[in-house]
């Protein structure tokens, strides 16, 4: 059995997920770009630059922040807080992006699309834009337009132009299909960010390497292995990005945390990996909600999760074992944001607010445990309107 | 197996079970009486990322009215039977091996297919499914673009069975019209290589352009977009949408010098 950290293969596949499910349009810039992709990972001098962005313009590294309030309110492990909230444009998103744009210089790309959901990855992808004066579209289901219009606003103001997604369901997935008909396109001229540990080979290898980043910083910053990680999973890039540094130390347990939605029944859920079964999206083989192999549509109140497929790494890592991956409901997650404001003055993303709703209902059942590492993956000013809203909406 | 002595000729894509089973059924039936050899079928599915506006909307139409796999093979098995020409389908990966590759490929032989075609199934990844088709004497058809480089061109060519199918253009189904330079240079490549019939698709509209494919070399052109359009402007009577079938159809039919049956 190759080493967990080695995948993937030549062909792209992590064990028999991933691979580049693709239009042969789209074959000789994925080609161009692994192989420009593996030049620049032994490259010093673009490694320079890009360690130099990620501390002076995002801010990196971002710090490790023990939570004591939450402790004594969950009763369990120290908890250490991944303060990704704190990265320039307030989330994880711009690790990969600021990578990314770095590549598609070296491409020669004149022009940058990205596909959002929450509109983190797209205010991260038009944020590097502006700094790299590149024009940039960003598509967003119209869905999500309506429930992040701050993020819109963002990017509008970064000079980005986002292009609302009427078909299918109006989300993420929908988003993604109509950037990757885009790049069939205008291949030539333009680069994809992806934004997520998703799509054909090599984005899932990329975007992880990019986000690994959290991960070696945790490893520095705690001075000792953490007895588990948590991380909430859409896409899961923020997740790949943490747990990747800690695959081969088997000590360390990793948890991914799912959006439970509403029920468990197919179409109020994300629950791609608890929930799905393998299938084929956006490029790649990996663990899918579908009905008769249509996709599924899907539900959560964090629009950066509402997504029926998952890095197909991710798909990888549930079969071998090596990440257990639970679910959260809309109500806990909220739970949770409206108790870590309380407990730590800190405003986390309904996203992230998953992985925290999970350790809140499990620490206390793990007293052997001593240090929990969970990744705060982006700050929550972007969902206050919406949490205002569906509180309301309860209340009333 | 997808025939191969029937050129040049035009290739309808109809998208299955759209804009009604009956509807598609009176398309199938517009399209043999001007005389194509065969229908390329649509299995609609949520995520087509290859397909550009009009197929997207035919093919969420479709699964809305509630076509599933299970009616694709029915519905195709009626339309090649009733028409007598055989039927290719067109789907997305999923789609084939959420059923599993030997199940799917038995299927469609047995719904009168004699080919299938995978537009998100890179030819890095076909291996599985061209052996499973292959299995129940089916054709896996592979595509050229105008960005495959040329040694990938001359390899993909040369393992082509049943046709070789080339994007026209840079971008998705039914887009801006094929031709030029880029074209021409792309069918050159293709026929040198390819032992079997070279076909153009991605926007192909009209009996002009239809003519320059021919005289550029090719054996035939593939049209989708634009005669799902038709369709839709003939409204829902079958013998409306029959009609307007022949009637976009038979001019293209006769621009490849083809005799009406």
């Amino acid at each position: 059995m190759q080493a967990l950290k080695q995948w993937p293969d030549a062909r792209g596949r992590f064990g028999e997920f991933g691979g580049r499910f693709v239009p042969e349009t789209l074959h000789a810039a994925l080609t161009q770009l692994e192989e420009q992709y593996r030049a620049v990972a032994q490259d010093e001098e673009f490694q320079a630059e890009l360690r130099s962005e990620l501390k002076d313009f995002s801010g990196r590294p971002t710090p490790l922040t023990r939570a004591t309030r939450l402790e004594k309110a969950w009763g369990g492990p120290r908890i250490w807080l991944k303060r990704e909230d704190l990265n320039h444009t307030g989330s994880h998103k711009l690790n990969n992006c600021l990578g990314q744009v770095l590549l598609a210089r070296r491409l020669g790309k004149k022009r940058i699309i990205a596909e959002t959901g929450a509109g983190q990855h797209g205010v991260a992808t038009a944020t590097v834009c502006a700094r790299y004066g590149l024009p940039c579209v960003v598509y967003m289901g119209a869905e999500d337009v309506r429930r992040q219009a701050l993020n819109v606003y963002r990017m509008r103001l970064l000079g980005a132009e986002v292009r609302p997604v009427e078909s299918g369901a109006k989300t993420l997935k929908d988003a993604t299909n109509e950037a990757m008909r885009d790049w069939v396109a205008t291949v030539d001229s333009t680069h994809y960010i992806i934004g997520s540990v998703v799509g054909p080979h090599p984005f899932p290898m990329m975007v992880r390497d990019f986000q690994s980043v959290i991960g070696e910083e945790v490893k520095e910053q705690l001075g000792r292995l953490p007895d588990r990680v948590i991380a909430c999973v859409g896409g899961g890039s923020n997740a790949a990005g943490i747990f990747y540094p800690f695959v081969e130390d088997e000590s360390v347990k990793l948890v991914g945390v799912e959006a439970g939605g509403l029920s468990s029944e197919i179409g109020e859920h994300c629950r791609s990996l608890s929930a799905g079964s393998p299938g084929i999206l956006h490029g790649a083989r990996t663990y899918l909600l579908q009905t008769e192999g249509q996709v599924s549509a899907t539900h959560s109140l964090s629009a950066g999760l509402d997504y029926p497929g998952v890095g197909p790494e991710h798909s990888f890592w549930k079969d071998s074992g090596r990440v257990i991956y639970e679910s959260v409901g809309d109500k806990d997650a909220i739970k949770a944001f409206q108790e870590v404001a309380r407990c730590e003055g800190i405003i986390a993303a309904l996203e992230s607010s998953h992985a925290y709703a999970w350790a809140s209902q499990n620490a206390g059942k793990f007293p052997d445990e001593k240090d929990w590492v969970i990744c705060s993956s982006g700050r929550g000013d972007k969902d206050v309107a919406e949490v205002e809203r569906l509180t309301e909406e309860v209340n009333s | 197996m997808i025939p191969q002595d029937t050129y040049p000729s035009i290739v309808p894509f109809l998208t299955c079970g759209w804009p009604s089973p009956e509807g598609f059924l009176a398309s199938v039936r517009g399209l043999a009486k001007v005389g194509c050899p065969y229908f390329e079928v649509g299995f609609p599915f949520s995520d087509p990322i290859a397909d550009g506006p009009t197929i997207q909307l035919t093919s969420s139409e479709a699964l809305e009215a509630g076509m599933n796999l299970k009616m694709c093979f029915e519905l195709t098995a009626q339309a090649t039977r009733e028409s007598g020409i055989p039927a290719v389908a067109m789907t997305y990966a999923n789609l084939v091996y959420h059923l599993g590759l030997n199940e799917f490929c038995q299927r469609l032989k047995e719904a009168g297919g004699e080919g299938l075609i995978v537009p998100d199934l890179s030819f890095e990844e076909s291996e599985p499914v061209k052996e499973a088709c292959n299995r129940h004497d089916l054709h896996l058809v592979s595509f050229l673009a105008p960005t495959t480089a040329a040694e990938r061109r001359r390899e993909v060519a040369a393992a082509a069975q049943g046709f070789l199918y080339l994007v026209a253009v840079r971008g998705v189904t039914g887009g801006a019209g094929a031709s030029g330079p880029e074209l021409q240079q792309l069918i050159t490549d293709a026929k040198a290589a390819a032992a079997c019939p070279v076909l153009v698709g991605f926007g192909v509209r009209g009996p002009e352009q239809v003519m320059d494919i021919l005289k550029a070399g090719a054996d035939g052109a593939i049209v989708g977009s634009a005669l799902l359009e038709k369709v839709r402007a003939a409204g829902t009577d079958g013998a409306s949408i029959e009609k307007a079938v022949e009637e976009f159809l038979g001019p293209l039919v006769q621009a490849c010098g083809a005799t009406p049956a």
